[in-house]
């Protein structure tokens, strides 16, 4: 939750609006009619032209999802096909659709740089390799590196040094100065990591596109990033409203986000609290709630090491003591999926945590207790069983309400406390989804079972 | 060395309640001499401020300062920073704590400080020989020793975990709740902690999970390591480097949750930790590539979660330690809010209120609930018959008040109530003082007499006294006959507000038989003179009685009374001053107002020419000395008969 990743359009921006220098470049989405454009952007018309998606993945060339050195019309041609025709499109083994693309001028250049900047624990790490470009990775040896500390003063002086394997002077003290701009930008904007792959020095296109191209030999050359991603820490967006200029924060690629996760998302960012959803398998039939963001990893650990990976339905965790509305609310969310199409088939709700420090067991399962009064006949058709496990304060009564709630509404339902191990009840979880209710038991447990069962339980 | 010690004392920063009790709770069951909290921190707090906190069964006075500086001048032998400041402070006090040199440990509560500030932080750290602890973290508890914040839970899990004495595992992880749950198993299968330390979800922890493994290898008392990680950081990593490097010599027990995560790759699942993806960057950040890492170093790693438990049991057992010092945690009273929720304890109540009641959503007035107050237009009529009578008096009824509250509410700056008022506001005084002393003069010569009025008039009507009679029997003992009579107004010059409410009552009111009575004594009067008018006091009272008369159904719920009983009701709510109450409500209007025109036009302070003043001790020195009851006839002048209304 802390880095988010920005789009290249996004990272471009920021750099080119805290440089003060002229952004070249423009978002096109399935509505974008390149020719209506030309009259805000007129290096469409008059540069050559580079189309690429800009969805948060990487290797694009690689992928064939460039188009490279085209005229306007070439690029609407392209965007048409990419953003309307293509459907879906799989990259990195991840399916997805292609949303939003990035249009700018082409650069003509000869020399491809590698500039990075990303967070480590004791600063900031600064690499920069004069073999840029698609095969990177291949001289990655050769790259230099600088770690600036926290408050230490990083001018173009300082990067002189990072940069000297450019033979050529004037571009060297270029190459220093853009540097060190893109770490002050990269420094006071919270950035976790910016890179550049390629960058390169070479005439800007509108310059080019003015004098012409034989001209070139004394036109001033600039350093120009080709392409560019960032990560923005948005811890610090309390901070920096105004200077991110409503930067978009993406969902990954490939990744919609369902209905229910959105309605959490939004809860989770209204709330001092931590609550958080994702689906894994709509159609499974373990679903967990765990309190915690520790002992909810290890309950889908558990789901997976017993063998059960393909029928866990969701990641879910609430901590930092939500209030019983906002439970509820979250609770809603996921009954809703737990519920879903019901198809005879036994399913199970985990309701799990280790021992709270500080939430209110009790407040936070009433929340969820009134959720499942809402949801009860949906439970019933789909055949959930409940297994609750928690400590912490008013741990008992909040089992006690569990208990009695389900008893009243016919769930079946099974609680315990912390006497037994956190993740016991998966097992038991699996158990229900594997065998249903054993032969001969009754269809709704009665109330009087259910008392014997929680004193066996020392509840 | 270890963070804490039985004598370590904390700053507590953004004061909350909670935590602080529960550190104070957990120290006097640990028989600790000293509280852990010193003092608290609230920005801005005025000086000589205090907390109470209970210590046992005593409470304490926590010092209170509005600033780190001040607190910890006072404070010197407190160095341990608790910081429970929101993300948005969190950065700048921790800084401050961390430059100030009689702190030693800072521990952060707040989840989302941004990175750059925590790097900024773990910095200033290093630079100081300090510790952080946390961002984004519950805290740390030492055994029988110190105990941050909620950290380890309620009173009742810490006692039954055994943490009130020190036992021999040093345990270290990410997430608070799950350090509660190991406290737990590690009292089951262990001796119990001697320190617990949980660093916090956050990218870069203030201190590492390295950092406390390694600092309990310098521990004597600690015997044991359990080590909790999470996928995603390679935290874990060094603590396997420091293992190969023969750094650690104490048994660890490791283990990475996480192992999950290779299965939603796709997903790009955000665990709740910040530093918690499933899609690592490197795959050496996977808990399943860790905890094989750790393994190889030498760790006890169990195949999963849990089996660990079984396995720190079996290195503990491997160790054969000697049991530890054991003693019983010094009993605490129960909390009294706690025994009255369980139910263990009841307390009689010291008050009574049966008019309003603020417990709900919103505030009821006679269970009416203020919505509905507003939505449907209740005027203050309405609001005095709720409040006052606990019923919604009819329409007609509730005009006639609102009526009398315009009627009532000023007469002019000369009457006395407004004199006081006036002479206060122009001796500087605020608006309520001036007000109060204005309504202090209301009493039996000025605005006071409603209530006799009303209940004479009543008596008289009731027991049918004929009107003259009533006027003579009163001459006779000697009384007043309040409600009739007026300095300026008479039976050529009628006060016109008489005229005007009489004239509503007889239109509206279902009965005007007091009014009718007082009526008739007035023409007895005005035989007399001319200016023996009934009043408005007279007539408000009058007019009150045949109201309560006529709403009698609505205010006692329809019993029916005879005419005896209701009279003898009506009589009893007049008793309870509901009338006098009316003609204060009414006046405050007319008070208030005139102390805002003093106020707005500046007016100096008042002070009685002395040539209005009959000086008048010398002329009567002689006949005093021969009468000293004089003094007594001397000092009142004669009572007039007129009352203002």
């Amino acid at each position: 939750m802390a880095r988010k990743k920005i789009r290249e359009y996004d990272a471009k921006r920021l750099l080119c609006h805290h440089l003060k220098r002229h952004l070249m470049a423009m978002q096109a989405t399935s509505s974008t009619r390149l020719a209506d454009a030309a009259h805000e952007h007129d290096w469409l018309a008059r540069c050559r032209l580079v189309v690429k998606p800009d969805m948060l993945f990487g290797k694009r060339g690689k992928h064939n999802l460039v188009a490279l050195n085209v005229d306007v019309d070439g690029a609407q041609r392209f965007l048409t096909q990419l953003l309307h025709e293509r459907g879906e499109v799989e990259v990195g083994g991840v399916r997805g659709t292609v949303t939003t693309c990035l249009v700018e001028p082409f650069i003509p250049h000869q020399v491809e740089y590698y500039l990075s900047i990303r967070s480590v624990r004791e600063g900031n790490e600064v690499r920069f390799s004069c073999y840029g470009g698609m095969d990177v990775e291949e001289r990655w040896e050769d790259g230099r590196r600088q770690l600036v500390r926290p408050g230490e003063r990083y001018t173009a002086a300082e990067a002189l040094a990072l940069v000297r394997d450019e033979p050529d002077a004037g571009r060297r003290e270029k190459l220093a100065s853009f540097v060190a701009e893109c770490f002050a930008v990269y420094d006071d904007l919270d950035f976790t990591l910016m890179e550049m792959n390629p960058l390169t020095v070479a005439v800007p296109p509108m310059s080019l596109a003015m004098e012409g191209a034989a001209n070139a030999d004394g036109l001033a050359e600039t350093v120009l990033p080709l392409d560019m991603r960032g990560e923005l820490d948005s811890y610090a967006a309390f901070q920096n409203a105004r200077k991110w200029l409503n930067v978009e924060f993406p969902e990954a690629w490939g990744r919609q986000k369902w209905p229910q996760e959105r309605a959490v998302a939004e809860l989770d960012e209204k709330s001092s609290a931590s609550l958080k959803l994702t689906i894994l398998n709509p159609r499974g039939r373990i679903w967990t709630m765990v309190a915690g963001g520790g002992a909810s990893v290890i309950y889908s650990d558990t789901v997976v090491d017993l063998g059960y990976g393909d029928e866990l339905g969701n990641y879910a965790e609430y901590s930092g003591n939500p209030k019983p509305e906002e439970t509820y609310l979250f609770a809603r969310e996921l009954l809703d999926l737990v519920t879903h199409e019901p198809d005879g088939r036994p399913r199970c709700l985990l309701v799990g945590g280790g021992i709270a420090n500080f939430t209110d067991v009790a407040a936070t399962f009433s929340g969820i207790l009134q959720a499942m009064k809402d949801f009860a006949g949906k439970l019933q058709m789909a055949k959930v069983k409940v297994f609750v496990r928690r400590g912490g304060p008013n741990y008992k009564t909040g089992l006690r309400l569990m208990e009695e709630l389900g008893a009243e509404l016919g769930i079946p339902m099974e609680v315990y406390g912390p006497q037994v191990n956190m993740t016991a009840i998966v097992t038991m979880g699996i158990e229900w989804i594997a065998h249903g209710p054993p032969p001969g038991s009754p269809a709704v447990v009665s109330p009087h079972h259910r008392r014997s069962a929680a004193v066996e339980n020392g509840v | 060395m270890a963070l804490f010690s039985r004598d370590s004392q904390a700053v507590f920063f953004n004061y909350k309640a909670s935590p602080v009790q529960r550190m104070l709770d957990f120290d006097y069951a640990c028989y600790r001499d000293t509280p852990s909290v010193a003092c608290v921190v609230t920005p801005g707090a005025p000086r000589g401020g205090f907390r109470k906190a209970f210590f046992g069964q005593r409470e304490l006075a926590l010092p209170e300062y509005g600033s780190i500086g001040e607190a910890c001048a006072a404070h010197p032998g407190a160095d341990v920073f608790l910081n429970y400041a929101s993300y948005r402070s969190a950065f700048a006090s921790s800084m401050q704590a961390l430059q100030t040199d009689t702190i030693r440990v800072v521990v952060i509560i707040a989840e989302g400080v941004p990175e750059r500030d925590t790097k900024r932080l773990i910095a200033a750290a290093a630079a100081g020989g300090k510790i952080i602890i946390g961002p984004a973290t519950v805290g740390a508890i030492q055994a029988g020793a110190f105990k941050v914040g909620d950290a380890a839970g309620t009173l009742e899990n810490i006692l039954q975990c055994r943490l009130h004495r020190a036992g021999s595992v040093g345990f270290v992880s990410k997430s608070g709740g799950l350090s509660n749950e190991m406290y737990h198993v590690l009292s089951r299968v262990t001796d119990g902690i001697y320190e617990g330390v949980a660093v916090g979800g956050d990218t870069y922890p203030g201190s590492t999970l390295a950092d406390h493994v390694l600092r309990f290898q310098r521990i004597p008392q600690v015997k044991l390591v359990v080590l909790l990680g999470e996928l995603g950081g390679t935290d874990e990593l060094q603590v396997a480097a420091a293992m190969r490097d023969g750094r650690v010599h104490k048994p660890l027990v490791a283990w990475v949750s996480g192992t999950c995560a290779t299965r939603f790759h796709a997903a790009e699942v955000q665990f709740g930790h910040a530093g918690a993806k499933s899609e690592a960057d490197r795959a050496d950040e996977s808990a399943a590539a860790k905890n094989r890492l750790l393994r190889e170093a030498g760790a006890l790693v169990p195949t999963s979660f849990e089996t660990l438990p079984a396995l720190v049991g079996d290195a503990f057992r491997k160790l054969q330690l000697p049991p530890v010092p054991e003693r019983e945690p010094r009993a605490l009273p129960m909390d009294f809010h706690a025994a009255v929720q369980t139910g263990q304890l009841r307390k009689a109540t010291n008050m009574v209120c049966t008019v309003s009641d603020d417990r709900g959503e919103e505030v009821t007035y006679a269970g009416t609930p203020m919505s509905t107050l507003i939505a449907e237009q209740y005027g203050i009529g309405d609001v005095i018959s709720l409040l006052w009578f606990k019923r919604r008096l009819p329409p007609w009824a509730v005009r006639f008040i609102e009526m009398c509250i315009v009627v009532a509410a000023d007469h002019g700056p000369c009457v006395s109530g407004a004199h006081n008022a006036i002479v206060a506001a122009r001796a500087g005084k605020d608006v309520v003082s001036s007000l109060c002393s204005g309504l202090l003069t209301i009493g039996p010569r000025f605005g006071g007499a409603i209530d006799d009025a009303a209940l004479n008039f009543m008596r008289g009507a009731d027991e049918h006294i004929p009107p003259d009679e009533f006027v003579e029997s009163m001459k006779r003992a000697g009384r007043r006959v309040e409600g009739i009579g007026h300095r300026i107004k008479s039976a050529e010059c009628r006060d016109s507000r008489v005229e005007l409410l009489s004239a509503y009552a007889h239109q509206r009111f279902p009965s005007t038989r007091y009014l009718e009575y007082a009526q008739q004594v007035e023409a007895y009067t005005l035989q007399k003179s001319t200016n023996l008018v009934l009043n408005i006091d007279g007539c408000i009272g009058a007019l009150f009685a045949d109201l309560l008369s006529g709403a009698a159904d609505t205010l006692f719920d329809g019993a029916h009374l005879d005419e005896h009983e209701r009279s003898q009701a009506v009589r009893s709510i007049i008793e309870l001053g509901a009338l006098n109450g009316l003609f204060v409500v009414a006046r405050s209007i007319g008070l208030i107002g005139h102390v805002i025109d003093q106020r707005r036009m500046k007016q100096p302070l008042y002070r009685h020419p002395w040539d209005d003043v009959l000086y008048a001790q010398d002329d009567l020195a002689p006949t005093l000395r021969r009468q000293p009851s004089m003094i007594g006839a001397a000092a009142n002048a004669p009572a007039g008969k007129r009352v203002d209304g």
